[in-house]
């Protein structure tokens, strides 16, 4: 399935409202999951796999395939449904999350299809990502590495290393996305560590930065595909999202970020992501 | 001819990588490599600057991509500071990434406790599919930098700074492979690293000058251990002394006494640096006197242990 049969599916708001119901049921699961942080990220997911990057679920090793890792790994359930929704393996498996024996554990793991490195530990995956990028460069490949970063997780020194190190080399075609929900596990991250004016911040690394609104698909899309948006200098993305966005209940508030879905509120979660307009 | 065993990686390397494009060597900083290695090595070698887990974290990326990575750190950075992404990044995914830690045990000398390594064979050898070795000389470091080529999955060597003894004659160093440097009945000694095998060595001298015939080996590789080797050495001897530069736990000691205790209990006695920081000014052959990981150490614990009976009346 391209990228194009993959978005003629539907428009990337409805891709985005079906990995969000996906992520709902996980969540009601068993061991439940990270709810908040997922659905921040959920129209970027879609942007990145229904709209920009270069990968085939039939040949998932594809040498010239982009690559992308989610370094803010606790999103994983918002990662397997994206990859579900893609081809990546039957959307009937995220019913296994959180269970015994499944291979879909709380945070990526290399055994599910369309990982390409397992992520959790905060703080690994820009580094990782420059590695992929300088592979590509040395092979003479066009691809392109992306990586989405949590807020909370630029708390960690080692993505500014690898932000020194991604500018220090001019990795142009290495794309940074910055989920900027200003919500960690215990609240809000301009109170535990303030990191504003974060594009100033980036900027003055060396990078080129863009500030957008997180919950347009179509836009991110366009903001993606169009990196490098300066020539020799990676690019990041920084995109204005809201933890639980789309759940009147949870949106906003940093209680969304690992959550165990009761039935009745299985239930409320499900008639809040449900088309307002019936008319279709 | 003394020669530090670091340099002999770099001197190994650089050929190395013109034969090999798939490798590439990634420093932090270290000095090792002058700008006339780097401008020979042309785009195979990078100095990522002085961030540990940014290089382990980029190595596995490049890794992940077909390339096999030579990452420059010392020791006690690799070990510690950088232990998470060589767990997760590197270790978890299996990649054939080599660990190049200088300045391991003792070697960095006066520079004190921050930069000696006196726990990293202890963390490096529990991570699953993690190759450790410990050349004992710059040519054990020349075989193992070659043999790696063959290997598939991580690798730690530890390396020193100054200039160390060669060994003398013995089997050829390979990865995975005890080395026997000499065979007795009555006590085994085993060690790792220049300095620990070469007391072993004199001490082996000294005690069959009194009748007591010592085995030597070369454990230079911690994983995967040979405990073949160990436990046909052991068998018919009571005693395994074991000596490192690597505080008592966890490190050589730790590997002989585990696998001992499961394949042929034997009684083993430690060597190593005692359960403290480092706390005094001195090169590595003075903290190695220091901490007393000599042979005269080694025959007194010998004595001790064995039957002193059996040596009265002799003078060592």
């Amino acid at each position: 399935m391209t990228a194009t049969q993959a978005q003629a599916q539907g428009t990337l708001e409805a891709v985005a409202a079906r990995i969000r119901s996906h992520v709902v049921d996980m969540c009601a699961g068993p061991e439940g999951g990270h709810l908040g942080g997922a659905f921040s990220c959920a129209d970027v997911l879609t942007a990145l796999y229904f709209s920009v990057l270069n990968v085939d679920p039939e040949r998932p090793d594809d040498p010239d395939r982009d690559r992308f890792l989610l370094s803010k790994g606790h999103a994983a359930v918002g990662l397997y449904a994206t990859l579900a929704e893609r081809g990546f393996f039957p959307v009937a498996e995220l019913a296994s999350y959180g269970r015994p024996g499944s291979r879909l554990m709380g945070h990526p793991v290399r055994a599910v299809p369309g990982v390409e490195m397992p992520t959790g530990s905060l703080g690994h995956g820009l580094a990782l990502a420059c590695g992929f990028a300088l592979a590509n460069r040395y092979a003479g490949r066009d691809a392109r590495s992306f990586v989405l970063l949590g807020d909370g997780e630029l708390q960690e020194g080692s993505v500014w290393e690898a932000a020194i190190a991604a500018a220090s080399l001019r990795l142009d075609r290495l794309v940074a996305v910055v989920d900027r929900n200003g919500l960690q596990l215990t609240g809000a991250t301009e109170r535990i560590a303030p990191m504003e004016p974060l594009a100033d911040r980036w900027r003055s690394f060396g990078w080129a930065v863009r500030d957008v609104d997180g919950h347009d698909p179509a836009a991110l899309a366009d903001h993606l595909s169009a990196a490098p948006w300066e020539p020799g200098r990676p690019s990041v993305l920084i995109t204005r999202t809201v933890k639980g966005q789309g759940l009147p209940f949870l949106a906003g508030r940093a209680a969304s970020h690992y959550v165990t879905l009761s039935e009745r509120n299985h239930a409320r979660a499900m008639a809040a992501l449900r088309p307002k307009d019936t008319d279709g | 001819m003394s020669r530090a065993t670091r340099e002999a990686y770099r001197d190994t390397l650089l050929p190395l990588l013109a034969r090999h494009p798939e490798l590439i060597c990634l420093d932090s900083d270290t000095g090792l490599f002058s700008a006339d290695h780097a401008a020979a090595a042309g785009e195979q070698y990078l100095n990522l600057g002085i961030a540990e887990h940014n290089l382990m974290g980029m190595a596995a990326g490049l890794a992940a991509c077909g390339r096999v990575p030579f990452v420059n750190t010392m020791a006690a950075f690799a070990a510690s500071r950088a232990l998470e992404a060589i767990k997760i990044d590197i270790a978890y995914n299996r990649l054939p990434v080599r660990i190049m830690a200088t300045h391991g045990g003792l070697a960095a000398g006066h520079l004190g406790p921050t930069h000696q390594a006196l726990e990293d064979l202890a963390v490096l050898r529990v991570l699953p599919g993690m190759t450790v070795v410990v050349p004992a000389d710059a040519a054990a470091t020349e075989a193992f930098v070659e043999q790696s080529l063959n290997l598939p999955g991580p690798l730690y060597v530890r390396l020193g700074r100054k200039p160390s003894p060669p060994l003398p004659a013995g089997p050829p160093p390979v990865i995975g492979r005890a080395q026997t440097l000499r065979q007795g009945g009555d006590v085994v000694l085993a060690a790792c690293g220049p300095y620990p095998v070469l007391a072993c060595l004199a001490a082996a001298d000294a005690l069959a000058g009194h009748g007591v015939e010592a085995t030597v080996l070369n454990l230079h590789t911690l994983r995967p251990f040979d405990t073949d080797t160990l436990v046909a050495a052991a068998r018919p001897a009571p005693l395994v002394v074991t000596v490192e530069e690597h505080w008592r736990g966890g490190g050589l000691g730790g590997a002989v006494a585990e696998a001992l205790a499961e394949a042929a209990p034997t009684r083993v006695l430690r060597i190593g640096v005692p359960d403290r920081f480092v706390d005094t000014v001195g090169n590595q052959e003075h903290l190695v006197d220091h901490y007393d990981l000599t042979a005269e150490r080694v025959v007194r614990t010998v004595r001790t242990a064995l039957d002193t009976a059996a040596l009265s009346g002799t003078t060592i």
